[in-house]
């Protein structure tokens, strides 16, 4: 039985149409299930999107809710994926005291180590960018918090699967009908 | 003019592209799918359509509810007999919301049914204006599509769909969402029947292997046992389930929404399953070694206690919807598809067998349910009337033929368990969402889809009073329904409930009624009231000999149970005779 929860991501292609996200939403939302992220966006198909989900549910959940997803009519195909298939990554952005940048010589230690991006500088405050995984940006957010941060975002989970999905042939099949 | 002829010159018209207004377009795409009659109720934001409808009405008529609750559930009567989709109509707002139930009760049951409202300016969209309500958003849980049209040259590739969705596959409700600009404004119209959409696969392919491996179990089972639902009758499988069912030898119960699929007299008929259902099928849900479920969910009316439900035994599970497949009870093989298609398929891989000892099982069961439920039911000693033996005379005076259209609580349980059904479609209830107030107006629909058959509502005097007011509609459509009202002056199936597990504590389920015969009369309905055993019969007999509308109350013992019963969340097999 797969009943242990784990950290999944759910891949859902859509026709672009106005409110899937709700109905995609009040499915999570029936079976009290938290998502932890969400991404949406087109994908690499003309016209169709793809949502990309985190959850912490157990692959029996998941299966379940993959047919209600596929059910519904503007959803193309839905999949779930564990972390060890995906190749996912998750940006953010800090602004934070320009003064900072210059009294606190750690701060440039911590953007030089970190591999992390200075977006902008001026006089009030800069901007640093970084992409990674969770926990590298989690513990970037610890550093840089023992100097205060104005403002702090992080974006949802984007992912590609390690395998080939099937996708384009199950569009291009439909296409030829 | 006969319904293919209409459908060919609708056809013939929508050939040709031609300049018309959004709500021309709407009548013409509802008369080229083949509507010739819709349920309703005008206001402002729906008011262009009804406008066309006027220039219309010999092509398509429009019955004027008393309530929008009621439009819906006249749809769904109409489709649940014909198979047909039901369309219902409103405006914006407090209009469209008052469909919500019955929207809500259609996708629950799987029951097509395209519903237009009207709404705002598009311009006006979001802003809070008169009689604005976002209804897309509303319906987007209990619709298998909802879209909201703004522009007019939407409206025909958008209705086309919306029929499509709403009858293929497993059907359910859609709803389109319709602005009063897009009602307005010019189109070049041209209508063509939508055959397929892209991310939308009705039926799945059936799968050959698991066929067999179906037949390959049952025809090795010494106690196989077939529960099956509404897909038998939604995939027009009845002769299909039928066949297999008589060359297997196997004992086949049904859900309250498979009922009639087989008549009730056939011999391999077992009853009915679920909290009400009979004795037997219940109990030996948990001794059949395979059991086979056939356009059914799994619903947990029918399941009890999923824990221990049927855990002995390797389950089988046709169906249509793939989400269904694993959703409650796990299954050892899926078979996915269309029933007729895939009974078809399993047929011919079937031995031939019976199931002599095991059929015997089911009859001693029944024996005992008779003698400590059935018989004091259907020809009781004591001095009040029961629910059942109204049914039964029912039963008597139509033949077992008339279409039964029950609505919610202990007689609805009374009408299932009771009535004879010698043709399928002829149990119209609400089965998934148990909407009271459905029976009234689900019987208008009913009886207008079907004309030729008797149509008797079965209703309790609280569902009864939840839309009382489409007496009105029976009035003035003269829509010859039978209203059998079986009064016991409570909320009967509530007080039940409250009898067994709350001490008696009947808080808030006693009614004070009114003059039912005086109010059925204020709406010119024939009208009779019987208290007593002497005059049952020969009331009962008058109703159906009626031609015109009729409505009859009857007076039941107040404190009746329905029986059997299996506790909510006990399994199948505690099911109780007392
Ligand atoms: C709209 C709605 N409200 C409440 C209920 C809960 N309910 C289920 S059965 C029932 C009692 C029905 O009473 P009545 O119509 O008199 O029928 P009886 O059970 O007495 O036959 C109630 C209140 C319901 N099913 N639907």
């Amino acid at each position: 039985m797969n009943q242990e929860i784990k950290t999944l991501t759910i891949s859902i292609y859509t026709e672009n149409n106005i409110g899937l996200l709700n109905r995609i939403s009040a499915i999570f939302q029936r079976r009290h299930i938290n998502i932890e992220s969400l991404t949406t966006s087109q994908s690499e198909i003309e016209g169709v999107n793809r949502f990309v989900i985190v959850v912490n549910i157990t692959e029996d959940q998941a299966k379940k809710i993959m047919g209600q997803f596929e059910k519904q009519i503007e959803v193309i195909r839905a999949y779930y994926h564990t972390d060890e298939e995906t190749i996912y990554t998750e940006s953010c952005m800090f602004k934070i005291k320009s003064s900072l940048l210059f009294e606190e010589p750690q701060i440039q230690n911590i953007i030089k180590d970190s591999g992390t991006r200075i977006v902008t500088v001026n006089k009030e405050f800069f901007v640093l960018e970084k992409s990674g995984r969770r926990n590298e940006i989690e513990s970037l957010r610890r550093d840089l918090n023992v100097f205060g941060i104005m403002q702090f975002v992080r974006s949802g989970r984007i992912s590609v699967t390690k395998e080939e999905m099937k996708i384009t042939e199950m569009l291009s099949a439909f296409n030829n009908q | 003019m006969n319904n293919t002829e209409t459908t060919k010159k609708a056809q013939e018209e929508t050939q040709k592209t031609e300049r018309i207004s959004g709500s021309e377009a709407i009548i013409r795409c509802l008369i080229a799918e083949g509507v010739d009659i819709l349920y309703g109720y005008p206001g402002g934001a729906i008011m262009p359509v009804y406008d066309e409808l006027y220039k219309y009405k010999d092509r398509i008529h429009h019955v004027l509810t008393r309530h929008e609750q009621g439009a819906a559930h006249a749809a769904q009567g109409f489709a649940r007999i014909s198979g047909r989709v039901g369309v219902a109509m409103a405006t914006s707002g407090p209009g469209a919301t008052n469909l919500i139930t019955g929207i809500a009760d259609a996708q629950i049951d799987s029951t097509p049914m395209v519903c237009i409202t009207g709404q705002v300016f598009s311009h006006l969209l979001g802003s809070d204006a008169f009689q604005e309500t976002d209804i897309v958003g509303i319906s987007t849980p209990v619709t298998k599509w909802n879209h909201q049209v703004t522009k007019a040259s939407e409206i025909p590739e958008v209705l086309a769909k919306a029929f499509y969705i709403a009858k293929s596959g497993r059907p359910g409700p859609v709803l389109i969402d319709i602005t009063k600009d897009a009602q307005v404004a010019e189109l070049d119209f041209k209508y063509e029947k939508c055959t397929g959409v892209r991310s939308y696969i009705p039926i799945p392919k059936i799968n050959i292997d698991a066929v067999k491996a179906a037949a390959e179990l049952i025809n090795a089972a010494k106690k196989p046992m077939i529960v099956w639902g509404q897909g038998v009758i939604l995939g027009k499988a009845e002769e299909e389930l039928k066949a297999v069912i008589e060359k297997a030898g196997i004992p086949s119960a049904w859900t309250i929404l498979g009922a009639s699929a087989i008549p009730t007299s056939h011999p391999l008929n077992v009853g009915m399953v679920g909290m009400h259902g009979n004795y037997a099928p219940n109990k030996l849900t948990n001794e059949c070694d395979v059991l086979i479920a056939i356009g059914m969910r799994f619903d947990d009316r029918v399941t009890g206690d999923l824990k221990t439900y049927a855990k002995q035994a390797k389950v089988i599970h046709f169906d249509i919807d793939p989400a269904e497949i694993d959703k409650n009870v796990k299954t050892d093989v899926a078979v996915l598809g269309n029933s007729k298609e895939s009974l078809g398929l399993l047929l011919e891989e079937l031995n031939e067998n019976t199931h002599t000892e095991w059929l015997q099982e089911f009859k001693e069961l029944y024996a005992i349910e008779f003698e400590k439920v059935i018989k004091n039911d259907l020809s009781p000693t004591k001095e009040g009337l029961t629910m059942g033996e109204v049914l039964k005379q029912i039963n008597i005076e139509t033949k077992g033929n008339a279409a039964i259209v029950s609505d919610v609580g202990q007689h609805q349980m009374i009408a299932c368990r009771y009535s004879e059904f010698n043709k399928t479609k002829s149990n119209i209830t609400s089965g998934g969402l148990g909407t009271m107030g459905f029976a009234l107006p689900a019987a208008i629909g009913a009886k207008m889809a079907a004309p030729d058959r008797e149509v008797v509502a079965i209703i309790g005097d609280g569902g009864y009073q939840m839309n009382i007011q489409e007496l009105g509609t029976i009035f003035q459509q003269k829509v010859p329904v039978k209203i059998v009202v079986l009064n016991n002056e409570f909320l009967g199936m509530v007080r039940q409930w409250q009898q067994l597990f709350f001490d008696k504590r009947y808080a808030s389920t006693e009614m004070t009624n009114p003059d039912f015969v005086t109010i059925a009369k204020g709406y010119y309905i024939e009208a009779k009231k019987v208290t007593k055993r002497e005059e049952l019969a020969d009331a009962v007999k008058e109703m159906i000999a009626s031609k015109n509308s009729y409505f009859l109350e009857v007076c039941v013992e107040k404190e009746d149970n329905v029986f059997p019963m299996v506790p909510a969340g006990a399994s199948v097999s505690d099911i109780r005779l007392s």
